[in-house]
């Protein structure tokens, strides 16, 4: 613990001062060195917030100032001194001294990071028993006290709740007070908010700042997102590939970044990037030769609309799923009563929280799902209607993209029998055809030629959802749904992904149904935003209109939780 | 909570009916004539219309579906029919033969647990690899070993090489001890195998990790948090055990020529004596009902994610997805919360099944 | 790309990434054939086995068990049942590796030649359930709705006999002899290898890359035969190997109580009883036939743990 009074940023002693850590993990191919040589410091009642992508180093700095390293990682180097002692080379009982008490730790996943068969109350006071700051009634009344600081509207009955009855959110406030309780002089939230709703994530980011203004207590932050970064911390640090580039303010950071890095990864944030222009209007070289591609964001939806119609129109929507008996039974609606149109060779965006309908309302446009009432017309005849092989045609035209590229692959096919797959389920070509539109195919979606003899556990995240992509084109369809395609990657990963699909639609002309939770991501790439929430439509429009003049105080909360606020301002 | 208990009950009863048909359907409407044996393979001098007068001395005459019902009615009133050989009341047989075998069987699962749960405990609490080595070396070890050997092997070391326990024979809980310590190999294996999966696989959970960010003892981790959470899968296979050890005392109660259970089954098949093997078949299979009876009472108790109002019962796969948090419907895709994929905390059908084959790892 | 930074790095995301990583450091070489490819994999293949005592111990073992089956004279050229009566029970020496029984006969002899009824049983027993168990549980997965309950309901009850009381009451009803005692584990073994199978099915069946074979318009019989059977035959492989372990352990019980093949004919389980009444004086006609049982179920275990690691590498 900590005396008050030395908590100014300016103290010349730090907090936590990480000199020259090199980490590394031992696999089955060897030795990898995840963090090689970062150094950092946390002055007392700071919050500095360290920002990378997966592979980064991140995650494996902050474990290593608790020593909660996986069994394969060891410290090959370098000191993590902590109120002046390195936790490197101290005793596990001082160590275990140390953890809960002057060091708290946020998970990432709060769903899986409490005990499911423990009481909450229990799970909080236990920081208190273990380090024997009180006994145990003592201890539950002060869960009860940290439970409320949290932010727990019914504090003394969430105490003795079980996790599983708590919401992801209440879960992670749950974890901040196992964090705080002890009145720790330092915090680790390593990904705090990661796996929220993005509401969700504001609200919580919120109640550690408070948190931290009300207890005077240092933060260490670990995030992947930019913006989360500069709206919430004094002092960023930006890692790449277990190495620090770059540190400093988040005005010197993002004003004026010295490292080509910083830059890329400023360059790739949706989030950071939202006075840049809207979703360009769609260039078609078409197949009547009328439509216009004008510089108007709608001249060439509207004329193709105007020539032809849009290309799906659902009415209606609604779709019931039947709650199991052992959870109250009768009906749950996932969509209610959804209606739009895709204009052709434009992009839809749906965007709405977990729980909103989104996906499931992809998958009656596909007709993966019946809907219970309600129609989807595709070209103006409605799919509800049509007969098995009618379907099949149909599939030919509709295509779909899943959001996680790690499962979505057959992992026993080489690329190129994945991407061919689709033409061989319709027999479309021979064999040395099929072999060319593959290669075609690859060339499109910018995979080396060599990429069509490997496995998809050869490949990278974003490598794998190119051949998702590929496989989605090879048919020529009319509509591609992309099920939240790039939420599984880092963000300039993600930045690749819709630039290719945006030159995708520019070149072919397709209609995409964009299923998003991120605005800041749909903003770039959708012409149309249909805001939904608990399987309604909030608000639907064009997306510029929607940015710029949200009517709904649910859109206006969603672009509020929108991080980087600071950093645009 | 009453209605869970009430629908378990059924669910039990319905179990024990349709294991006494299929039983029922084995034994009776398989070719194979226990009349032709119970003559004696080399009974020349019995003539056909003696067979056939004793076919309906027995009933055997009869259509299968009036012996049948017959049977069943009579298995209602408990009367489980008389032993072909001998012409005793199987009941009688059977009440016999049990108290003995419930006592060497109690104490194996007490051998079972005790080692195959320290076993489990021992390897993932050491920080010495070695010693995490060795213990694990051993459930593979024990499942592999015949029951019947190990047995024969204990009586050469320890009734004659080192004379300390009676090689056969009844001579109170001295004896015991042998034929117990067989009986518990195979089980006791099985348990240290699930538990360890488990309790290493727990040890990778989140919340762990979350204890130990608390500050806590490995002692506190392990056992205080770990520990509950590995215990409910295995808890799913308790059903199966009883089983495995009241069919394990067949090879125990032969080898160390001990009264019960076992040997009067034995024997019963020696001489096709169907009656008995039925109920025999009957009482594991009411053994089974009444231990998974219990974890179903039991398991709410500890795991506060199983829903006490649920028709189905938590050793289904199907069950794997109820016994999540209930509340969020199977959203977009209803297929793939009936895989079970997600965490269960109580029992897949693999896991089962791992025991069930009394083999290696769970496949 | 790997962020072996978590906490956990069994996460499944994660353990891809790290394969990712090296796959995208490669990525930048120069493209390798195929073929070259392949026997990379295969020599990896050899190379994972060489690196692993237990594993080839284990395989070794396994061949020589085979050829015993097979070509026993090769192994052991003596004849099983013929005894030199001046022989009787000696311990095991050079000439007699195993010793002899109480007819002079040699017990490695015995044992290499019980070989072939032991294991052909347990392939009985394997194959009958394998054959019906897989083909109720890809019943069960791919038919769904009420096959699925009437087969789960099915095996649910075969569960509630234990396996051993199961095969029991089948060759009470059979009769004796190594077939009928084969029939019987394999019957015993049908719940077990349904549920499996059926939950390596639906496993297959709910993953994403199904749902996006069935989304880009295969047919049902196209997704099976392409997507579901090739990535659930790697794990019933593994359940073949684990089956016919515990075959013989349940062949080798029955047939040490008395129910397989009569007396004068070697098998490993009746070859233990057959050594019961001279456990005082002869330990060795029970300790090596014995030995030699649990080291070929200790081997066929390993065998199975291995295909199932070497599965889940590739899955």
């Amino acid at each position: 613990m900590s005396a008050e009074n030395d908590r100014t940023p300016d103290d010349r002693t730090p907090l936590l001062e990480i000199t020259n850590l090199a980490v590394s993990y031992r696999t089955a191919g060897g030795t990898i060195a995840a963090v090689r040589d970062a150094s950092l410091t946390v002055h007392a009642g700071e919050t500095v917030a360290i920002v990378g992508e997966s592979g980064s180093g991140k995650s494996t700095t902050a474990h290593a100032v608790v020593q909660l390293l996986p069994s394969t990682a060891s410290i090959a180097g370098g000191t993590v001194r902590f109120e002046g002692r390195d936790v490197t080379k101290i005793s596990r009982v001082e160590l275990r001294g140390l953890r809960g008490r002057a060091i708290g730790f946020v998970p990432q996943d709060p769903t899986v990071s409490l005990n499911p068969v423990q009481r909450i109350g229990r799970q909080v006071a236990e920081v208190l028993e273990i380090h024997g700051l009180a006994d145990r009634r003592t201890a539950a009344a002060r869960a009860i006290d940290a439970l409320a600081e949290a932010g727990l509207p019914d504090p003394a009955r969430q105490a003795q709740q079980y996790p599983h009855e708590l919401s992801g959110g209440m879960r992670q406030r749950v974890l901040i007070a196992i964090a705080l309780i002890a009145r720790p002089a330092l915090v680790i939230a390593d990904e705090p908010t990661s796996a929220l709703d993005v509401t969700v994530q504001r609200q919580i980011l919120d109640r550690i700042d408070q948190l931290k203004q009300e207890l005077g207590t240092a933060v260490l932050l670990i995030t992947h997102d930019l913006g989360v970064a500069a709206d919430r911390a004094d002092r960023i640090v930006v890692m790449s590939q277990g190495e620090v580039v770059e540190q400093g303010t988040p005005a010197e950071v993002l004003g004026s970044p010295s490292h080509p890095y910083t830059r890329a990864l400023i360059a790739a944030a949706p989030s950071l990037d939202l006075d840049a222009p809207f979703a360009e209007p769609v260039r078609v070289t078409d197949a009547t030769g009328s439509a216009d591609a004008s510089g108007e964001t709608d001249a060439a939806g509207q004329a193709l609309a105007a020539a032809f119609g849009p290309l799906v129109v659902a009415h209606d929507l609604v779709k019931e799923f039947p709650v199991p008996r052992a959870a109250g039974g009768g009906v749950h609606r996932a969509v209610d009563g959804v209606s739009f149109a895709i204009p052709r060779g434009r992009t839809l965006a749906l965007v709405g929280e977990s729980g909103s309908g989104k996906s499931t309302t992809a998958r009656l446009v596909l007709r993966l799902a019946e809907p219970t009432s309600g129609s989807v017309e595709f070209d103006g005849v409605d799919l509800t209607s049509l007969g098995s092989g009618a379907v099949r045609r149909f599939r030919r035209r509709a295509q779909l993209v899943h959001q996680n590229p790690y499962a979505s692959l057959n992992p026993r096919l080489p690329i190129g029998r994945i991407v061919s797959d689709p033409l061989e389920a319709f027999g479309v070509g021979t064999r040395a055809e099929r072999r060319r539109r593959v290669e075609e195919l690859l060339d499109v979606v910018a995979l080396p030629a060599g990429t069509i003899d490997r496995k998809p556990a050869e490949l990278s995240g974003g490598q794998r959802q190119r051949v998702a992509i590929a496989r989605a084109l090879a048919l020529a369809p009319d509509l591609v749904v992309l099920d939240e395609p790039v939420s599984a990657l880092d963000v300039s990963i993600q930045d690749q992904i819709l630039t290719l699909l945006t030159e995708i639609q520019g070149e072919f002309g397709v209609s995409y149904l964009f299923i998003s939770h991120d605005l800041a991501v749909v903003r770039r790439i959708a012409h149309d935003v249909i805001v939904l929430r608990d399987g309604h439509v909030v608000e639907a429009g064009e997306t510029s209109r929607l940015f710029r003049d949200p009517r709904e105080a649910y859109t206006q909360e969603l672009l509020d939780a929108i991080p980087g606020r600071a950093a645009r301002a | 909570m009453v209605r869970y208990v009430l629908l378990r009950l059924l669910q039990a009863v319905g179990v024990l009916w349709a294991a006494y048909t299929v039983s029922f359907l084995v034994l009776y409407a398989l070719p194979g004539d226990p009349v032709t044996l119970l003559a004696g393979a080399d009974a020349t001098d019995i003539t056909p219309a003696q067979l056939d007068a004793l076919r309906a001395e027995l009933g055997l005459d009869r259509p299968l579906i009036v012996q049948y019902l017959d049977q069943l009615a009579a298995v209602l009133r408990g009367d489980l029919g008389t032993s072909i050989v001998t012409g005793r009341p199987v009941t009688e047989i059977i009440g016999e033969a049990l108290p003995p075998t419930i006592a060497i069987a109690a104490f194996a699962l007490v051998i079972a647990v005790v080692a195959g749960a320290g076993i489990a405990i021992a390897a993932n609490y050491t920080r010495h690899r070695w010693l995490a080595d060795v213990l694990l070396g051993l459930p593979p070890l024990g499942v592999a070993v015949p029951a019947f050997w190990f047995g024969l092997m204990l009586i050469q070391w320890f009734s004659f090489t080192v004379p300390i326990f009676p090689a056969v024979g009844d001579r109170g809980f001295i004896s015991l001890v042998l034929p117990a310590i067989t009986l518990a190999l195979p089980t006791g294996a099985t348990i240290a195998q699930l538990l360890s999966k488990s309790l290493s696989n727990t040890l990778r959970e989140p919340y762990v990790d979350t204890a130990w960010a608390k500050g806590a003892s490995r002692a506190r981790v392990h056992l205080g948090h770990a520990l509950k959470n590995a215990a409910l899968p295995a808890l799913t296979v308790t059903g199966l055990i009883v089983g495995q050890l009241l069919s394990g005392t067949v090879v125990t109660e032969t080898v160390f020529s001990r009264p019960g259970i076992g040997r009067v089954t034995a024997g019963a098949v020696q001489q096709q004596d169907v009656p008995v093997v039925q109920g025999v078949v009957l009482v594991a299979a009411i053994a089974f009902v009444l231990a998974n009876l219990a974890v179903d009472l039991v398991a709410p108790l500890l795991d506060p994610r199983i829903v006490t109002t649920g028709a189905r019962s938590p050793r289904r796969g199907a069950a794997a997805a109820a016994a999540r948090p209930a509340a969020r419907p199977a959203s977009a895709r209803p297929a793939a919360s009936a895989s079970g994929a997600r965490p269960a905390p109580v029992a897949s059908a693999t896991a089962v099944s791992a025991a069930a084959t009394t083999q290696g790892e769970p496949a | 790309m790997s962020d072996t930074t978590a906490l956990v790095p069994e996460r499944h995301e994660q353990s891809q990434d790290v394969f990712a990583a090296t796959a995208d450091a490669r990525f930048a070489d120069a493209v390798r054939s195929r073929s070259a490819d392949a026997a990379l994999r295969a020599g990896r293949g050899i190379g994972r086995v060489l690196a692993r005592p237990t594993l080839l111990i284990a395989i070794v073992w396994l061949a020589l068990v085979v050829i015993a089956a097979i070509a026993p004279n090769l192994l052991a050229p003596g004849d099983p049942l013929d005894g030199v009566p001046a022989d009787r029970l000696q311990g095991p020496s050079a000439a007699h590796w195993f010793g002899t029984d109480q007819l002079g006969r040699d017990l490695y002899t015995r044992v290499v030649h019980g070989t072939a009824l032991t294991l052909s049983a347990a392939g009985i027993a394997v194959a009958v359930g394998l054959v019906v168990g897989t083909l109720l549980g890809l019943l069960a997965g791919f038919v769904g709705r009420f096959v699925d309950e009437a087969v789960m309901r099915l095996a649910d009850v075969l569960l509630a006999i234990p396996a051993l009381l199961l095969s029991l009451a089948i060759i009470t009803a059979l009769g004796f002899g190594t077939i009928n005692v084969a029939v019987a584990v394999g019957f015993a073994s049908i719940a077990t290898v349904s549920r499996i199978s059926r939950s390596e099915v639906l496993r297959v069946r709910s993953s994403v890359y199904i749902d996006a074979a069935r989304a880009s318009g295969d047919r049902w019989g196209r997704v099976l035969f392409r997507h579901v059977l090739p990535n659930s035959a790697g794990p019933v492989l593994v359940l073949a190997v684990l089956e016919f372990a515990g075959a013989i352990l349940a062949v080798s019980a029955l047939s040490f109580l008395g129910y397989g093949a009569p007396p004068p004919a070697p098998e490993w389980g009746s070859l233990v009883s057959g050594g019961r009444d001279f456990l005082r004086n002869a330990w060795w006609l029970t300790t090596f036939p014995g030995l030699v049982i649990a080291a070929t179920v200790l081997a066929a275990n390993r065998l199975s743990r291995a295909l199932d690691t070497e599965g889940r590498r590739t899955r």
